[in-house]
């Protein structure tokens, strides 16, 4: 964990691959817009980091909340808009470090749900225009906020480090809401790998396009930049040799079979007689 | 409302998903698939003592509505809060995925989700939260061709990663009872505290998370008496009322320029929030 | 989380088959399809222990009286009593004999 004041890894990854270029203007101090490149094109990186002094007081610690998922949703946007007339569309990297969505009476009050549905339908859009989306997870990548920022991604990666965690609910929350001890819970998840929070165990689900060590993931040696960014050119060329611009590359792994199967059998019984 | 009325209404709230998915075909159209005798249940649940339901708490009807074709996704409150596990969240997207390919071939199938769901199973987590996030993907790709219906009746309400999916629907109708917000109120009052939100309180979570507060701060776009008959016919309007030209998804200029009017420094209150968005969306 | 199983003499197969009910707390879904002629095969999967005896005292009345079709019968129990237990296999014949009228 990075202590206060401290950029988060979000920040510091961002900074880094982009080799500490200005951040876009007008966005607020939670997101974070970087126009760069990729592999020698231009390409623009987006991070979700804490502000302390947030004016909206629940919003603090690197969440997700209304202004950020609106934010995100215009980033994406801009660049889609921006390239609506190109044949070469521009690559979206989305660096994951987000600890949730946002918990709070003026989150519900004005629907955060809406604004985080605008986040992640300006991802789905670009990927869906052809923009390569690159998901690369260096922290927390947690429920909703992951929704907005990153699972909408053609290609995911993850570092590997016990500080990158990936799921759908906090262990205390998750303990309470299944009427659980946290012993009980990591007893479970010891068994059930979806229900694991270590890295490790949610790369067996198939939902990683790679997985990636590097040897300090609070603050990147410079082999561990270049690996990483090895690994983001590499993504890229995949993406663009890939047809498809959907989701299905995580389907393959075996723990994902019923899911597998689920949609072969629609498939076979769509058609009537 | 008088007697006869009263007695001529049939309640929506009160059947379960596979009557919901019936209802809102075209009489007989409805055909099951991946139904409870195919018994598709969760992997992951028995593992931890818990009972599965044949159909995973998810019914796929395929039929028409209209005349035309279309698939009735509808989440069955009652197992698990509706909850979004492996199988029935893989029904859902499936579902999306195969009408968006019936589209680029030139069937116009069409397709309405009844959201009863408390959001992620947690018994399944990771694979629950990927699910969602694959139906996301399908309902971006599908109401590209077709308008996706979302409904949210009770008595569940839609919320979590579900209520963002209801968030990217082209329509979205609610009833009174409904209540569509993206975190639950235990959990945020565990998170946040009692006086940012009390989840006993019944009143205030209506107040600011119900289908009427909702419909007059232009989050939904129809607000329906709980009865099949008004509801089905919601349904084939908006339908009829084909793509909107802007989602309320992509509205993303419009809801900033509100949002910059409110003072965070101050709670809000639900007049306020109708206020905003009545002027602003 | 129990597994029950338990048999009664039966007719003809039964010629549909039904599926009611939900897995909610203190309910149970049932579903209903032929077996061979001559027995009725029930399979239970319940989250409260130590019942089976009530169960199978339940299930003998429902079935140990009049002769009934040969049916497979899956439960699935979240908690529910006897009469909700009743209710819902009854609501299963209903399905089955209103298919028969079809």
């Amino acid at each position: 964990m990075t202590p206060a004041n401290e950029p988060s890894r979000g920040a510091t990854w961002l900074s880094a691959l982009t080799a500490n270029a200005p951040l876009a203007e007008g966005y607020p101090a939670t997101v974070q817009v970087v126009d760069a490149t990729l592999a020698g094109e231009p390409a623009r990186y987006i991070a979700v980091v804490p502000d302390p002094d947030n004016r909206f007081p629940r919003v603090r610690n690197g969440e997700v909340g209304l202004i950020e998922g609106w934010e995100l949703a215009r980033a994406v946007r801009e660049i889609v808009a921006a390239d609506a007339d190109r044949r070469t569309k521009r690559a979206i990297v989305a660096v994951v470090d987000v600890a949730s969505q946002a918990y709070g009476r003026r989150e519900e009050a004005y629907g955060i749900h809406q604004a985080l549905a605008g986040a992640a339908g300006a991802y789905a859009d670009a990927r869906l225009a052809g923009h390569p989306v690159i998901g690369l997870i260096v922290g927390r990548a947690m429920s909703g906020a992951l929704l907005a920022h990153g699972y909408q991604a053609n290609r995911l990666i993850a570092l590997d480090d016990a500080d990158v965690m990936v799921h759908a609910m906090g262990k205390a929350a998750a303990a309470r809401v299944t009427l659980r001890s946290v012993e009980e819970l990591e007893a479970l998840a010891a068994k059930i790998p979806p229900m694991a929070y270590d890295v490790g165990s949610f790369a067996t689900l198939g939902l990683l396009w790679r997985l990636l060590r590097v040897e300090r993931p609070d603050a990147p040696s410079s082999a561990d930049l270049d690996r990483v960014d090895t690994c983001l050119v590499e993504a890229l060329a995949d993406i663009r040799a890939d047809a498809r611009r959907d989701l299905s590359g995580r389907l393959q792994q075996a723990p994902r079979q019923m899911s597998k199967r689920v949609r072969e059998r629609l498939r076979a019984d769509w058609r009537e007689g | 409302m008088n007697t006869e009325e009263l007695l001529r209404r049939s309640s929506f709230i009160e059947l379960g998903a596979r009557e919901r998915s019936g209802a809102l075909l075209d009489a007989g159209s409805m055909r099951e698939l991946i139904g409870p005798f195919d018994r598709f249940v969760s992997p992951w649940l028995a593992g931890q003592g818990v009972v599965t339901q044949a159909d995973d708490g998810v019914v796929v009807g395929k039929g028409r509505i209209d005349g035309e074709p279309a698939v009735v996704l509808a989440i069955e409150g009652a197992f698990q809060g509706g909850s979004m596990g492996e199988v029935g969240g893989a029904k859902i997207a499936g579902a999306l995925e195969l009408a968006a390919e019936d589209n680029r071939r030139g069937i116009p199938t069409r397709a309405v989700i009844v959201f009863e769901t408390g959001g992620v199973r947690l018994q399944e987590a990771n694979l629950g939260l990927a699910a969602i996030a694959e139906i996301h993907a399908a309902i971006v790709d599908l109401r590209r061709y077709q308008p996706v219906i979302g409904i949210t009746a009770g008595t569940v309400g839609c919320f979590g990663g579900m209520s963002i999916a209801a968030g990217l629907c082209s329509y979205l109708i609610v009833t009174r009872e409904a209540r569509l917000g993206l975190n639950g109120p235990a959990v945020i009052e565990q998170e946040a505290g009692i006086e940012e939100y009390d989840s006993r309180d019944r009143p205030f979570i209506w107040s600011f998370t119900g289908g009427e507060q909702r419909y007059h701060s232009k989050l939904v776009d129809a607000y329906i008496e709980d009865d099949v008959d008004a509801i089905r016919e919601k349904v084939r309007a908006a339908l009829r009322d084909g793509v909107p030209p802007r989602h309320r998804s992509d509205r993303h200029e419009a809801f900033l320029a509100c949002l910059a009017a409110v003072d965070p420094a101050q709670q809000p209150r639900p007049a306020e929030v109708r206020a905003l968005y009545q002027r602003g969306l | 989380m129990e597994r029950i199983r338990l048999e009664f003499p039966a007719g003809q197969p039964a010629r549909h088959r039904a599926a009611v009910g939900v897995v909610g707390s203190g309910d149970l879904e049932v579903l209903l399809e032929p077996n061979t002629a001559g027995s009725t095969a029930v399979s239970i999967t319940t989250s409260v222990n130590g019942m089976r005896r009530v169960w199978e005292a339940v299930l003998t009345r429902i079935l140990g009286a009049a002769p009934l079709p040969a049916m497979k019968i899956e439960i699935n129990d979240f908690g529910a009593t006897p009469g909700v237990v009743r209710m819902r296999i009854e609501q299963a014949f209903e399905e089955l004999n209103a298919a028969d009228g079809k």
